[in-house]
């Protein structure tokens, strides 16, 4: 088997040991802490934070106007509705500025 | 109709109302899908190692760097380590969905933590945060579909990748943020989502100044999650819930 192949095996074993890992460590525990509940109602939010966040030291003009429109249309629509209006000002935005 | 015949007609329409809501899911990473199997080819893999690797990785992002660090001939432990790097945030999604999977078979649960991806995630909390039960068959019904599309698609991306014209005027390269966006949004009604959020937002691009990628979406998040463990726990709202 070539390398490439066992870097795959590898990496989808380091994967799915981050997808049950939290659940071992934390299911130890019968009683969850008010703030461990805080912290864990937190994750979604930080997390996906930080993949959105840095985006936007290379973003310019169309990428903003994309992402405010995505905002604006999250306070009535839902995710497809958001997503596909933020999509479309971002192709449409960069046919003029690049 | 018996008990049993019910049930199972609840499974199948559960499974289809996880259909449903799994459709913007394939919509919005189906240029991913395609651009991975692109790029896979485009770094030295053959059409059946990016197929393998959407199968079995299965983790959009952390693909993306494992076949740049591919292409760039970094050391296979470092891929690794890299492809575990950026999908070290799945610990805290694994944390959070454990408490509304409990309830099922082991089985179905290690198959249920295979396909938990972000957005999988964040649907999966949403429906458990409006008091429903995230049953099995709803759970795959969300599931299922993206990771179908997503391995097929990759392996087409692969197969085509060159055909793809200007991918920059397309914006394949910022729907990911956009859609990031959208799941962010959607958690805002949460309690401390603004503080997180902040906080969250400003670790990371500190971090990705300075630390560099892929670290930086550990340390936003984990700086968002202390926050919320930190402040009073009367703040969090999380004693004021039944």
């Amino acid at each position: 088997m070539s390398t490439t192949f066992w870097i795959i095996i590898a990496g989808a074993i380091a994967t799915y040991l981050t997808r049950v890992g939290g659940h071992l460590v934390i299911s130890r525990f019968h009683n969850i802490h008010p703030r461990v509940e805080a912290g864990l109602n937190a994750v979604p939010a930080a997390v996906l934070t930080t993949l959105v966040a840095p985006e936007l030291l290379n973003a310019g003009p169309a990428e903003w106007a994309a992402l405010v429109v995505t905002a604006v249309v999250s306070l009535r629509g839902g995710l497809m509705a958001m997503f596909l209006a933020g999509a479309a000002v971002l192709i449409v935005a960069r046919q003029f500025v690049g | 109709m018996s008990a049993q015949a019910i049930s199972e007609s609840g499974d199948r329409s559960d499974f289809w109302q996880g259909v449903r809501l799994s459709m913007p899911v394939v919509v919005a990473s189906a240029p991913f899908a395609v651009l991975f199997g692109a790029l896979a080819v485009d770094n030295g893999f053959s059409v059946l190692e990016a197929f393998l690797m959407s199968a079995l990785v299965y983790g959009g992002a952390s693909q993306m760097v494992g076949i740049q660090l591919f292409g760039q001939h970094v050391a296979p432990w470092l891929i690794v380590l890299s492809i575990f790097a950026v999908n070290f945030r799945h610990v805290l999604y694994s944390a959070g969905i454990g408490r509304r999977i409990a309830h099922w078979p082991v089985i179905q649960q290690a198959l249920g933590y295979f396909i938990l991806t972000d957005p999988q995630f964040a649907v999966a909390e949403a429906r458990a945060q409006s008091g429903q039960t995230v049953g099995f068959a709803w759970y795959l019904g969300l599931g299922l579909p993206v990771y179908l599309f997503w391995i097929v698609e990759s392996a087409l991306g692969a197969v085509f990748g060159k055909l793809i014209p200007d991918t920059h005027a397309l914006g394949i390269d910022f729907l990911l943020p956009i859609y990031f966006l959208g799941l962010v949004l959607g958690f805002r009604k949460r309690p401390l989502w603004l503080p997180v959020v902040i906080a969250s937002a400003a670790a990371s691009i500190v971090a990705y100044k300075t630390v560099g990628s892929p670290w930086h979406v550990s340390i936003g998040a984990i700086a968002g999650v202390l926050l919320a463990v930190i402040l009073p726990p009367h703040h969090s709202g999380v004693k004021a819930r039944p």
